[in-house]
């Protein structure tokens, strides 16, 4: 395999229209991952949130975790065998996908937000409720934001998670950019699956540093650290030490959770 | 149960296969993430550089990996040197960040008294910090292994023999029996390196049970 024929894939215009191509397969792969991402967050923020507010029902952060260790290829065929004859169209092949991509979504998403609630400051709360604030204004106002950070982290990691699913679930016949892989290793095209992987590599990698982008102009600097503006330039002339970023500790809770 | 009980051989021959290509791995990743979880523990711009490259290797979907790595490593597809390499590539990921955290948990007040004894450089690294670091570096070997018995079954897609075989192969066949024995097979092993790393952790640190006690 050399580089000039991977280029001479890439450069095909065969590559660039169609069901097939590049295009259509990078689209599908992006629209998996959002429609899964918007159902966890539309699943994972309420529960987080009322799981970290009221310390209620603990076991079931615990138990989601615990639901990692199953090898999520096992769970994408066990789930497409049970769903796949239940759905009579055109769904059938993506419902069940989608279903894998949100079990494996949410762990991540809902122990980002609990734990970012859960380490929110004793002393911040207590502050808030002697504002006056009530417990809805005490949850949107303070816990909220300052979970955050870690909510980002989780978003970030099963952002990658679904990612990598979404690709070994074209062995179920699912679309997106999988299908280089899988129809690539049927067809003993090694070409198409190494090109196929460069653009799955590529397509994570992107969303990673997006999401660390975000994960660093989202959070407000007083909980970050982050200086702004004059206080910054000021703080380096004085030639004294920026803060260690306090999200960097507790982020590994959240980056541990297995990708694909 | 009763097909689990007839293919009890093959099961067990499989699950050893698993066993060797997600433990391997988790050794030979120890062994490179110690040093330079050292390194990153030490200075504070090299913590930035080896933690963001370390974090970008793992971003990569493992059957990506598995697929590229052939063109890098010259090897055949099937040759199950690239899965152990891939495991490895996120072995070291993952355990960078935690032996650098780990060494950092330990007191200074610990590594100074270390210092006034005597100890310097690599000694008190082999003496102080790196077995105050054990329960710390066990924890991120814990979540290492369970993700990598679970990614491991994933190159059964690509034709490596594992306990990701009884995956494919019972959906090729459409026979639930099988995919669940896979799964079930896959817990189990999570859960028997789960169990060893925590007795070996527990072996390494005789003064936390002297606390207990």
């Amino acid at each position: 395999m050399s580089p000039a024929t991977i280029w001479a894939w890439f450069t095909d215009p065969a590559q660039w229209s169609g069901a097939d191509g590049i295009p259509n397969r990078l689209a599908e792969h992006l629209a998996y991952t959002a429609i899964t991402l918007v159902i966890g967050l539309l699943i994972a923020i309420p529960l987080g949130a009322w799981v970290g507010h009221t310390g209620r029902l603990r076991w079931l952060v615990t138990g989601a975790n615990a639901m990692r260790a199953v090898p999520s290829l096992g769970l994408l065929f066990a789930v497409s065998m049970f769903v796949g004859p239940l759905i009579q169209s055109d769904l059938a092949f993506v419902i069940p996908s989608i279903v894998v991509l949100v079990l494996l979504a949410v762990p991540p998403l809902l122990s980002g937000i609990y734990a970012g609630i859960e380490s929110v400051d004793p002393a911040a709360r207590d502050a808030a409720r002697g504002m006056g604030m009530t417990g809805w204004q005490v949850l949107t106002r303070v816990e909220l934001p300052c979970a955050l950070p870690l909510s980002l982290s989780g978003l970030r990691s099963a952002t990658l998670q679904v990612i990598a699913t979404a690709t070994i679930a074209a062995s179920v016949s699912l679309g997106g950019l999988g299908r280089y892989l899988i129809d690539g290793l049927a067809s003993r095209d090694y070409v198409q699956m190494v090109c196929g992987s460069i653009l799955v590599a590529v397509l994570a990698l992107v969303a990673d540093l997006l999401l660390a982008a975000l994960e660093r102009y989202a959070v407000s600097p007083g909980i970050s650290g982050r200086s702004v503006g004059v206080a910054r330039s000021r703080s380096s002339r004085t030639g004294e030490a920026s803060r260690p970023d306090p999200v960097e500790a507790p982020r590994s809770i959240s980056t541990a959770s297995p990708t694909t | 149960m009763s097909w689990a009980l007839d293919h009890l051989s093959e099961i067990l021959t499989r699950a050893g296969q698993h066993a060797w290509l997600a433990g391997l791995p988790l050794v030979l990743g120890l062994v490179v993430a110690l040093p330079l979880g050292w390194l990153a523990s030490r200075t504070s711009w090299l913590r930035a550089s080896l933690l963001t490259t370390t974090g970008l290797l793992y971003t990569i979907p493992s059957l990506a990996l598995f697929i590229l790595l052939p063109s890098i490593l010259g090897t055949k597809i099937l040759d199950p040197v690239n899965v152990i390499v891939a495991m490895t590539i996120y072995t070291v990921a993952l355990l960078t960040r935690t032996v650098a955290d780990g060494l950092s948990s330990v007191d200074p007040s610990t590594r100074q008294a270390a210092i006034a004894m005597g100890y310097g450089g690599f000694a008190r690294f082999r003496a102080v910090d790196l077995p105050l670091a054990v329960p710390v570096i066990a924890a991120g070997l814990r979540v290492a292994a369970v993700s990598n018995v679970s990614i491991v079954s994933v190159a059964s897609l690509i034709g490596i023999s594992q306990l990701g075989y009884f995956l494919t192969d019972g959906y090729a066949r459409s026979f639930p029996t099988e995919v669940w024995v896979g799964i079930i097979a896959c817990l189990l092993l999570a859960l028997v390196f789960d169990l060893v790393i925590q007795v070996i952790s527990r072996a390494l640190t005789p003064w936390t049970r002297a606390v207990a006690a």
